[in-house]
């Protein structure tokens, strides 16, 4: 135990010492934390939109103000035939565009029909702007990225609704039901909620993953390893006794980057403290493991970077939920998630932090996630050769 | 000059030479873009509904059915109360909850408006806007088809007014989102191979010692830096024809626009990135430093590149950072060839910006590496 703890102490001052390499590590995490609580945003507004009106009577004036006055866009100069929305696609000054029909004004007078086609139909690439329908407006969407023009297409249908209901005057007695939202843990809809939490896991997984494997492979390389290997420490130990520090450091990056969450980016704590660092520090343990596990199956510093770095950041970055769902992902990637130690990280952040769940219902997420810690630590620990080749 | 073709082979049979990098260097962003394409999906379908309906009556449950028949919900779960159907949120079973209330079907007959209470899981802010919005989408419609059959038998002034819609959707008419994603990924696996390659290259010969025997050879440092891009450039240009070829047999994407204007943009674009490795390599002290600071970098150009997130929306000090993000152009570039067949009149100063960055971080690449210590 005496011989253990000197380890400890003597790995301690090898990393305390490098100072460049600390103020990297602490340093860097902090700034990422900084810019991507402040910068990343999800929302879509002031997105350009060019309206080509073909009626210019009363109405569709009052509807293009409307669009003027919308928060979600940017009213760009007037347009006059459909080679200009083309042009506005492709210098990327407009995302929407719309057509208001000649007789726009007129078709709003009430007239029955068969059935509200609310849908609208679905067609498709440029050469067919023309084809408008009596009293159809057009709402085209550059859909380079599908999502937002989607989304843009729905505002600008939202926007035409509003101005609907201005319109109408008559106070005939209608039986209309009225939706009542409530955004529950998250009334402001914020972005940070959702990405705070994703960094995290992130910036942790990979930061201890890279020091643990970076650490063994160079051991390895300058064949210093096998100096460790024969004293009198047991293989076990001398891992554990390289760990060790770096989980002090991993994990105290993790609380400033808690802290950072909490005071600078207004994330709440709702649930129990103490359960939010027993889960950074099983967390840090298991990218510590994966780091041991890496290092493991590489024979250099270069294998061991390139592994913990490629294999590491965009899986980690997609397959986790930090930004795509996973649910609406197919099933094999599904599966494959479940071994993405943070996606679990992030379940169990959002949970604690946000929801204010107590643990009872975050079991699932808990014990994966300890599995993992444990499978990663047992294969790192084997897969570490304790003979002298 | 004559040396440099020497340094280049020295510099290639190296990286052949080396049995476990070579594979692992060709295979990871080939497997990468093939599978993670498939992850990179904003569309919500089947978002998890639970209903407590206090009613139970006929009109409420011609709601559910309009909300269980319009494709976007999966109805899952029917409670007694609020609270219950709480918990089942905190599970993470739950994403909205449709609460009805008593009376809806009274109220409605005495023509008097009714409200439904939508108790939306808003930990993901994205998620709970469109589950909102699927949600008044839902009650629109029913509201409409309870109007029409209304306004069928009474006066024609009781109809709401109306506006008929066509929507469409330009570059991309089917919405698919991999034709979004894929070029996107493969132009950030392309620069994470090759910034990787360069950032690490001369910091290991710095480490193991053999950069000493390159400083007592009679070359030029330019000779030097030149000598250690012209592989990697190689490499990374041959990793961009791949996963072009894969993303068009497998993902059916073929590039709209010039595939030469592509591959001539990729090109100055992999020579920046060469640079800005070199840089690192030459200013940092151990590969773990140099390592550090490359992921540092790639992170934060992964995330602003506006790959995954919009970045119209970002705010204005982040966007006057991201000026310096060569990753955003790529990406943009990439987006604007392949899918919106741009032509180099709208990329031209695309291309200006980054023959900028190529010219000075290899500048400066060069004049920070020192032959003597």
């Amino acid at each position: 135990m005496k011989t253990f703890l000197a380890f400890v102490k003597k790995e301690f001052f090898h990393i305390l010492r490098d100072r460049r390499t600390l103020l990297i590590l602490f340093g860097m995490p902090i700034a990422q934390i900084l810019i991507f609580g402040f910068a990343l945003n999800n929302e879509i507004n002031n997105a350009g939109i060019v309206i080509l009106n073909r009626a210019g009577d009363y109405e569709s004036k009052q509807l293009i103000s409307k669009f003027e006055n919308s928060a979600y866009f940017n009213l760009q100069a007037p347009i006059f035939n459909e080679a200009q929305i083309e042009q506005a696609f492709q210098d990327n000054s407009a995302k929407v565009a719309i057509i208001i029909p000649p007789d726009f004004g007129e078709s709003l007078q009430p007239h029955p029909q068969p059935f509200p086609s609310v849908e609208g139909s679905i067609s498709s690439s440029p050469p067919t702007v023309g084809e408008v329908r009596r009293g159809q407006l057009r709402i085209i969407g550059d859909a380079t990225d599908p999502n937002q023009a989607q989304t843009l297409v729905n505002y600008a249908k939202a926007t035409v609704a509003d101005f609907l209901k201005q319109k109408q005057n008559s106070s005939a007695e209608l039986p209309i039901t009225k939706a009542q939202p409530r955004m529950l843990f998250n009334p402001e809809l914020k972005a940070v909620y959702q990405f705070v939490p994703g960094v995290m896991g992130l910036i942790l997984l990979l930061v201890s993953a890279m020091m643990t494997s970076l650490t063994i492979a160079k051991e390895k390389e300058l064949g210093t390893m096998e100096l460790l290997l024969i004293s009198p420490l047991k293989p076990f130990h001398i891992i554990l006794g390289k760990v060790a520090p770096y989980w002090v450091l991993s994990f105290l990056n993790a609380v400033i980057i808690i802290l950072l969450g909490v005071f600078v980016f207004g994330m709440p704590i709702k649930g129990s403290i103490p359960l939010l660092l027993l889960v950074t520090l099983i967390f840090s343990f298991a990218s510590l493991a994966l780091g041991i596990f890496i290092s493991s199956k590489s024979n250099s510093q270069l294998v061991a970077m390139f592994l913990s770095m490629f294999a590491l950041l965009l899986p980690t970055l997609l397959l986790s939920g930090f930004i795509f769902p996973i649910e609406n992902m197919p099933l094999p990637l599904q599966v494959i998630s479940n071994i993405v130690p943070a996606r679990w990280f992030i379940e169990l952040i959002k949970g604690i932090m946000i929801m204010g769940s107590p643990l009872s219902l975050m079991l699932k997420p808990f014990i994966v996630l300890c599995i993992i810690t444990l499978f990663f630590t047992i294969a790192g620990i084997k897969g570490i050769k304790t003979r002298l080749s | 000059m004559s040396a440099l073709p020497h340094i280049i082979r020295k510099e290639f049979q190296q990286i052949f030479r080396n049995k476990v990098m070579l594979p692992l260097m060709f295979v990871m962003p080939v497997v990468q873009l093939v599978v993670l394409s498939f992850a990179a999906d904003f569309e919500f379908k089947n978002l998890n509904l639970s209903v407590v309906d206090q009613d139970k009556s006929t009109a409420s449950r011609e709601l559910i059915s309009q909300f269980s028949s319009s494709g976007y919900f999966k109805t899952e779960y029917f409670f007694n109360s609020t609270q219950q159907a709480l918990v089942e949120v905190e599970k993470g079973n739950t994403d909205l909850i449709l609460v009805i209330p008593k009376d809806f079907e009274k109220d409605r007959k005495t023509a008097q408006p009714t409200d439904v209470q939508l108790l939306i899981n808003a930990v993901n802010n994205q998620k709970a806007g469109i589950a909102s919005n699927y949600a008044q989408q839902v009650i629109n419609l029913f509201n409409q088809r309870n109007m029409q059959l209304a306004a069928n038998s009474a006066n024609l002034s009781a109809m709401p007014l109306q506006v008929s819609f066509s929507e469409g959707y330009w570059y991309n008419p089917t919405l698919n989102y991999k034709t979004f994603m894929v070029p996107g990924i493969l132009a950030v696996l392309v620069t994470m191979l090759t910034a990787f390659l360069s950032s690490i290259n001369i910091i290991r010969e710095k480490e193991l010692g053999t950069i000493e025997q390159l400083n007592v050879t009679p070359i030029s440092k330019f000779e030097f830096i030149v000598g250690k891009q012209v592989p990697f450039f190689f490499i990374g240009m041959f990793i961009l024809a791949i996963g072009l070829t894969l993303a068009r047999i497998i993902f059916g994407i073929h590039i709209m626009g010039s595939p030469l204007l592509l591959f001539a943009y990729c090109a100055i674009y992999v020579v920046a990135i060469l640079g800005l490795g070199m840089l690192v390599s030459t200013l940092t002290e151990t590969q773990q430093q140099s390592m550090f600071v490359t992921w540092f970098f790639m992170v934060i150009f992964i995330l602003l590149s506006g790959l995954f997130t919009p970045i119209d929306s970002i705010p204005n000090w982040a966007k006057a950072i991201n000026l310096l993000n060569p990753m955003k152009y790529f990406v943009e570039v990439m987006r604007m060839v392949m899918l919106k067949g741009s032509g180099l009149s709208a990329i031209a100063s695309h291309f200006g910006i980054m023959t900028v960055f190529a010219l000075v971080f290899n500048a400066l690449a060069v004049l920070s590496y020192r032959k003597t210590s």
